[in-house]
């Protein structure tokens, strides 16, 4: 697989992450192919592709989500920065700190809002209330929901709509000072408002953060992402632009697949 | 095989009516100077009444665009065809209208022999033709070489016109009686000079829905 050339400079201070050969095994089965792209700070890459064509797969290795799975063999090179977090000395509960994940499911903790946000800060040692009311108020801001929650902040977390609880989740996410955020299908149990306030909220969070999002949505994609890279049976088939993939494609299995002739 | 049957479907629907379209135009152009040559009035007058018939086919063709856009969210060169479609209805609808005009300069004109007035007018009627013919073939067939073949012959056409404007000036200056003639003939001349440039546009639009660009200049 060649390096794709997406027309942009391929220097790494541009790049928050840079994935090189990237190869994924469960047990004898191969998942991932020889993946070689990169995340561009501050910006937003979609993974797109049918499903098992290895997109999920691929996003959970830039947080090494899949160590946690049995068998699962990884080869090849992730740097987050210039370090590779596949590494000897990468410490895991660090690299998922800085490599936050977003799922299909809101998943909140049974516990009230304020608890949600403050339980990862709390985990990585800071107790005073104060810093931590800081945390919550900034988190719930940067995630587009404060003014929903503000008054109710000792509420049970389960008490709320599926996109309050989607984007509760992003605050939760965002409260330990990430630098990337992945995101796997984040909208894709959400009601269409809660969609797009979920988009909204991705223009304003690559400000500060740099986003992938595995998405099934093509419109989403297009909508959201400033690239795009396109996965079919384990292999990266595409990488570029999301005006060039959405428009004028390099490869026919791009445009087939964009165009839903297959998948 | 493709899970978008309907998609499919509406898209061949789309390239149906825009091939009928084409040929209609093209249809009504020939049957025109051809009915002009037999002083066939009665055609000429069935051709300026016609010419609803291919604003309905514009219409009809907007419409399955617009539909097509917003239920089935066409992408890439799905999204040029579509795109390119809306365009050049926009100048097969107008090369439609200046049929009709010239349909009704010929019946002012009585049908009348034009190289009287023009020795060039015979060859620049046959020219326009094989350019409008050439656009809409290029934009059928999606060949970017016979576009660009059309672009080029623009420029024949616009020297045909300041041929038969020079023919008509010395024909005015020596026989002063048919004035309203040579204007009618002039307009006439102008309207083929005109079909040539909605030709150049098909030609830019077929190019345009091969490579996303138009004029060189990348649009989608």
């Amino acid at each position: 697989m060649k390096y794709f050339d997406t027309g942009k400079s391929e220097k790494m201070n541009e790049n928050k992450m840079l994935i090189k050969d990237l190869d994924l095994y469960y047990g004898d089965n191969q998942a991932l192919k020889k993946i070689s792209m990169h995340l561009k700070k501050n910006a937003i890459t979609a993974f797109i592709g049918p499903s098992g064509c290895g997109k999920s797969t691929f996003l959970k290795t830039l947080n090494r989500m899949n160590d946690l799975i049995k068998g699962v063999r990884i080869e090849g090179n992730v740097f987050l920065d210039d370090k590779d977090i596949y590494g000897e000395d990468i410490d895991t509960t660090l690299l998922r700190k800085k490599v936050g994940m977003v799922f299909q499911q809101p998943n909140p903790f049974p516990m009230s809002v304020y608890d949600n946000v403050a339980y990862g800060p709390r985990i990585h040692g800071i107790k005073n209330k104060e810093k931590l009311d800081e945390i919550v108020e900034k988190s719930l801001c940067d995630a587009a929901i404060w003014d929903e929650v503000k008054d109710r902040l000792k509420k049970s977390a389960l008490s709320f709509s599926g996109g309050q609880q989607q984007r509760l989740c992003i605050a939760r996410t965002l409260a330990v000072e990430p630098d990337v955020l992945l995101m796997d299908e984040p909208t894709s149990a959400l009601d269409p408002i809660s969609t797009l306030k979920i988009e909204d909220l991705m223009e304003n969070l690559k400000k500060k953060y740099t986003v992938a999002i595995v998405t099934h949505n093509m419109q989403q994609a297009t909508r959201i992402s400033d690239f795009t890279a396109f996965f079919l049976l384990g292999e990266l088939i595409e990488f570029g632009t999301t005006d060039d993939i959405f428009t004028k494609p390099q490869n026919k299995k791009t445009e087939d697949y964009i165009t839903g002739r297959f998948g | 095989m493709s899970p978008r049957f309907i998609y499919e479907e509406e898209l061949d629907k789309l390239s149906e009516s825009l091939e009928l379209m084409c040929a209609q135009v093209e249809h009504y152009y020939d049957r025109l100077f051809e009915a002009s040559e037999n002083q066939d009035e009665e055609t000429i007058k069935k051709i300026i009444k016609n010419d609803s018939v291919i604003n309905d086919m514009e219409r009809d063709i907007e419409s399955k665009c617009l539909m097509l856009i917003t239920k089935q969210q066409p992408l890439a060169g799905d999204l040029r065809l579509v795109s390119s479609a809306l365009k050049v209805v926009t100048d097969l609808e107008r090369e439609g209208d200046h049929v009709a005009d010239m349909a009704e300069l010929l019946l002012r004109l009585h049908m009348t022999d034009l190289s009287r007035y023009s020795i060039h007018l015979p060859q620049m009627i046959i020219d326009t033709k094989n350019m409008l013919h050439e656009s809409v073939d290029a934009f059928i067939n999606r060949n970017c070489d016979a576009a660009k073949k059309v672009i080029m012959e623009d420029e024949i056409i616009d020297t045909f016109f300041n041929k038969v404007k020079d023919d008509l000036i010395s024909h005015i200056r020596s026989n002063s009686h048919d004035v309203d003639e040579c204007v009618d003939v002039l307009m006439l001349a102008k309207y083929l000079e005109k079909m040539g440039d909605h030709a150049v546009n098909i030609g830019d639009w077929t190019i345009f829905r091969e490579t996303g660009n138009l004029q060189d200049k990348r649009l989608l």
